[in-house]
């Protein structure tokens, strides 16, 4: 008797969420009749009907409603649950990665794979992981920004161009090399970065994000415009790449060298965003992105702090706008739009806030999967939107979630030590 | 006694709202001095003026400490009111909840210290002495206040009384020269409260100046070396506890016009 | 100062463009405390919609007035519900989430409907037919302000108005007043909190179509990156009124709107963007709160 209760409220369950899911479906049909559905041809005067799309989003809204159901079900199941475990759940990945047993030879193993890579894949291929090297880094830049300090800003991309233009300029006009710019690009970017931050960091977090979003536009509608100084839209070509000691390289090594010049970088950012995040400015960022005033109250300057984060960031754009000009041996205004900023965006938000590998696995997911999936590649936007907003609903954390070490003290051995603990970051 | 705190004719106001008028206050060194006054007296925006979050329409604060002389803290922010050697609670805890125990104190040292972006990349010799030292102080603190076995917990998993405890730590550690607790005993039960006034007292010992804004009385009376009373953003009375509680303004601010009746 | 007539008069119509678009950013922040990244876009959506139902209309021989009317409805309607869905799917489940996340959000939904759009219809500009036809009145003055001009500042001022009235005298009105001063405290004393956000999204999106439907007849093209920088814009309106506020918006959208024209008229109109972004940029660091906003007080 029980049992066939308990199976006819399963049924009905069932039933009711199948008529929900047809509702959906059905509005969403409705939905994108006139956009998805109709196409018109204003000059031959012709209408187009394409009813298999109303079909595709009619099955596709209908199975996507149901999943989510199912999936918001499972994921208030496993809060309840973890509700009920005083012990911090730690995810499966976040524990491989946190762990140094696991963490270090999967570091040394993907070293090694990077070292070797150009030799067993073609200058094609390695070209293409030198650029998901370039978001790799400019992800772990941003990274200090959103994901550390909590500041989001939308107008990143505006430094990544200030140190593509110093390399363009400074090599056309003065016949500067590669190395002599790399720190200058990164110094004009860090510069840029403490100019522009300086009068808007005492704003609030979402009146920030929309004027750096402001600052980003200036900076690429001033490119665009101010012929004599950018040459305006048709940008500037014929920059030179890196050098190697004076030696003239063909094209295929200086792809391969770019690759480890990337590496390198990469490998240097790592090492000093880790160490910057266990620091006393590292804690002051979290405190700051936690409660202003307490923290002005306890010393903090909130403006210098911040604009630390600020010029840090920069000064990684500019860095790989340098990397960037060189690579590519020609720039203008077009690579510097809100959408570069928004991708840089997406990478450390699908990555994972605050997260080093969440922000490197999040760089290689949206980089390369788009680059080998060319059919993939006219979705790619729509579907970095659609992930953007999933991610915000049902995982904020990323796909690898930021796990911050506390410090544990030991007052009879008098030493300290970082030990792991689920602080989610990213919550500013 | 030297002069710590003088407070000179502080004013402000909100729009047409005269929410402090006129108020002096002074604090000498190794004194506890509380400020009482009915809800809404502006006792929290008192605070607010000394700390620099708001900046006073009128008036003067000025510090003395071993430091520093005569030192103009209004028109400064609060971080640097804070440097120069006043820290504060707060009325509504604002701890860093994400933060351990240990953390939260050591941000308190944060202006005491120095190192930046270079020592934390490359761990020089001076940063990670300084990074050993602000762990050592800090735990120091947590044992002074008793809060040192959890050190290592998350502050959200603190009780209550823990929190404002733990509050109380945090100011400690910027190294103030007068420290200011605003409603330290809220939501206390009674052995919390206790054990506050125990510490609050062990801190007054150890030569520390203290300004405290409270409404249980009984801790009040038992602390405070003088009080001052706010009503409607004036003073009403200052003095010992026993003039206070003699004192018929007083009495009429807390209960009413018609009580004296 | 012909010159200067028409340009004021130019300035008079982007800036009404812009009040109708920031209309929707300033009372959806004024409930919900977001900042809808995706108004623009809803805007955009509005345009393309009208776009499709009078082309469709055209072809199959409707006269001109059930045109106007037919495209415009079509365009309030799918605008509305789309404001509808995306506040449903994107906003409202993280509702109590830290605040940039759904901020967040907001940007992937612009991203997103941004190429559905390019996907669904095409990445080309769109010719877009004329719907408002030239006034035989307006004839004498037609070099200096064209009928269309006419049609989109009188709309404007009247749909203000109405828009005031309404948020004033009726039930749903007060609803949205209340939900925007204390939400708990509305939730308490009865109010649906959730149909008042709806109801939100919904006018302000018909206000962005209608702005959409008309600017497109203005400009006479579309493409899907429209709604970015109209909704920059618009935001940039709705701060520089205070976001908040219903008549600051219009203020606020009336003075972008003639700044840019004599900027670009009398300075160059090559930087006309970078105008609006500068004022954007002015407004926020010097005066946060806005013309007509209230400053926020921290609580300590």
């Amino acid at each position: 008797m029980i049992n066939d209760n308990a199976q006819n409220n399963k049924d009905i369950k069932l039933i009711t969420e199948i008529t929900r899911s047809l509702k959906v479906s059905l509005w969403f049909v409705f939905l994108t009749f006139p956009l998805l559905v109709i196409k018109v041809d204003a000059l031959e005067k012709t209408v187009e009907y394409r009813w298999q799309n109303m079909l595709y989003v009619a099955i596709g809204t209908f199975l996507v409603s149901l999943l989510s159901k199912f999936f918001l079900d499972q994921n208030t199941k496993r809060k309840e649950r973890a509700a009920l475990v005083t012990e911090p759940q730690i995810g499966f990945l976040e524990r491989i990665f946190n762990e140094p047993k696991y963490l270090y030879p999967i570091a040394f193993a993907a070293c090694l794979f990077a070292l070797i890579f150009p030799l067993i894949f073609s200058p094609y291929q390695t070209n293409i992981m030198t650029t998901a090297l370039m978001y790799v880094v400019l992800g772990l830049g941003l990274n200090i920004v959103v994901g550390m300090a909590g500041l989001l800003d939308l107008g990143f991309v505006a430094f990544y161009a200030v140190g593509a233009y110093s390399y363009a300029l400074l090599n056309t006009h003065f016949d500067l090399g590669f190395w002599i710019v790399l720190p200058i690009g990164a110094i004009l970017a860090a510069l840029f970065g403490i100019i522009l931050g300086f009068p808007v960091l005492r704003l609030r977090g979402d009146y920030l994000a929309i004027v750096t979003l402001g600052f980003g536009e200036i900076i690429r509608l001033v490119l665009e415009n101010w012929n004599e100084f950018s040459q305006g839209p048709s940008g500037i070509s014929n920059i030179d790449r890196p050098g190697l000691f004076g030696m003239e390289l063909t094209l295929n090594q200086s792809i391969n060298y770019m690759f480890y010049i990337m590496i390198g970088l990469v490998l240097f950012t790592i090492f000093f965003v880790n160490r910057l995040q266990n620091s006393r400015l590292g804690r002051a960022w979290i405190a700051l992105r936690e409660d202003e005033i307490a923290c002005q109250a306890m010393g903090i300057d909130k403006t210098k702090t911040k604009l630390t984060a600020f010029a840090l960031g920069a000064t990684w754009a500019g860095m790989v706008g340098v990397i960037f000009a060189a690579k590519t041996t020609f720039i203008n205004p077009a690579s510097f739009t809100f959408l570069e900023s928004a991708i840089i965006l997406a990478i450390v938000v699908i990555g994972g806030m605050g997260s080093i590998v969440g922000v490197i696995v999040g760089a290689f997911v949206l980089i390369l999967l788009p680059e080998y999936l060319r059919a993939l590649s006219d979705y790619r936007m729509l579907a970095f939107g659609a992930i953007m907003v999933m991610v915000m609903i049902y995982r904020p954390q990323g796909i690898i979630s930021n796990v911050r070490k506390h410090i544990q003290y030991d007052p009879e051995e008098k030493t300290a030590k970082k030990s792991v603990d689920t602080t989610q970051a990213g919550k500013s | 006694m030297s002069l710590i705190l003088d407070v000179k004719k502080l004013s402000m106001r909100f729009g047409g709202i005269h929410a402090l008028t006129d108020v002096d206050l002074q604090i000498s060194s190794g004194e506890i001095v509380a400020l009482i006054g009915p809800n809404g007296a502006g006792k929290t925006t008192f605070f607010n003026c000394v700390t620099g979050i708001y900046k006073p329409t009128s008036g003067d604060v000025l510090l003395n400490t071993p430091k520093t002389k005569n030192i103009r803290l209004n028109g400064l922010k609060p971080n640097q009111v804070t440097i120069k050697g006043m820290a504060r609670t707060f009325q509504n805890i604002r701890l860093f909840q994400s933060m351990s125990v240990l953390e939260n104190v050591m941000i308190g040292r944060h202006c005491r210290t120095k190192s930046f972006i270079f020592g934390a990349a490359f761990r020089t010799k001076f940063t990670r002495e300084e990074e050993q030292q602000t762990i050592e102080k800090s735990y120091a603190i947590l044992q002074k206040i008793g809060l040192e076995v959890s050190a290592n917990e998350l502050a959200s998993n603190l009780s209550y009384g823990e929190q404002r405890r733990l509050e109380i730590a945090r100011a400690l550690a910027t190294e103030p020269a007068l420290l200011l607790l605003d409603e330290p005993a809220a939501g206390m039960n009674p052995q919390e409260t206790q054990d506050l006034e125990a510490l609050i007292l062990r801190l007054q010992q150890e030569g520390q100046a203290i300004l405290l804004i409270e409404h249980d009385m009984k801790l009040v009376m038992n602390l405070s070396h003088r009080i001052y009373v706010l009503d409607y953003g004036t003073l009403i009375a200052t003095g010992t506890p026993q003039e206070i509680r003699n004192n018929p303004t007083v009495i009429k601010a807390y209960l009413g016009e018609g009580a004296d009746a | 100062m012909e010159y200067f007539i028409e340009l004021f008069f130019s300035g008079l119509t982007r800036g009404s463009i812009y009040a109708l678009i920031a209309l929707g950013y300033t009372m959806v922040y004024g409930i919900i405390g977001l900042i809808n990244f995706a108004h623009g876009e809803i805007y955009m959506i509005g345009a393309f919609t009208a776009y499709v139902i009078a082309t469709v209309l055209g072809i199959y021989g409707f006269p001109v007035l059930a045109i106007i009317v037919l495209a415009g409805l079509a365009a309030a309607i799918w605008s509305s519900a789309y404001g509808y869905t995306i506040e449903k799917v994107a906003y409202k489940p993280i509702r109590h989430a830290p605040r940039l996340s759904p901020l967040i959000s907001a940007i992937g939904m612009s991203i997103f409907l941004q190429n559905y759009v390019l996907l669904a219809q095409t990445s080309d500009f769109l010719a877009f037919p004329e719907l408002i036809p030239d006034f035989e009145f307006m004839e004498p003055i037609a070099h200096i302000v064209g009928t269309t001009d006419m049609v989109i500042i009188v709309s404007t001022i009247v749909i203000m108005l109405l828009l005031t009235l309404f948020i004033k005298k009726s039930r749903t009105g007060k609803a949205m007043r209340a939900t925007a001063q204390d939400r708990t405290m509305a939730k308490l004393i009865g109010i649906n909190v959730d149909q008042v956000i709806s109801v939100t999204f919904i006018i302000g999106s018909a206000l962005a179509a209608l702005g959409g439907l008309l600017i497109a007849s203005h400009i006479g093209q579309i493409n899907f990156y429209i709604g970015f920088i109209a909704g920059i814009k618009a935001f940039t309106a709705a701060v520089l009124g205070g976001i908040g506020s219903i008549p600051g918006a219009v203020l606020g959208g009336f003075i972008l709107g003639l700044t840019e024209s004599f900027a670009t008229g009398y300075v160059s109109s090559d930087y006309e963007d970078v105008f609006a972004f500068s004022l954007l940029v002015l407004i926020l660091i010097f005066k946060p709160s806005g013309l007509l906003g209230k400053a926020e007080v921290q609580k300590v």
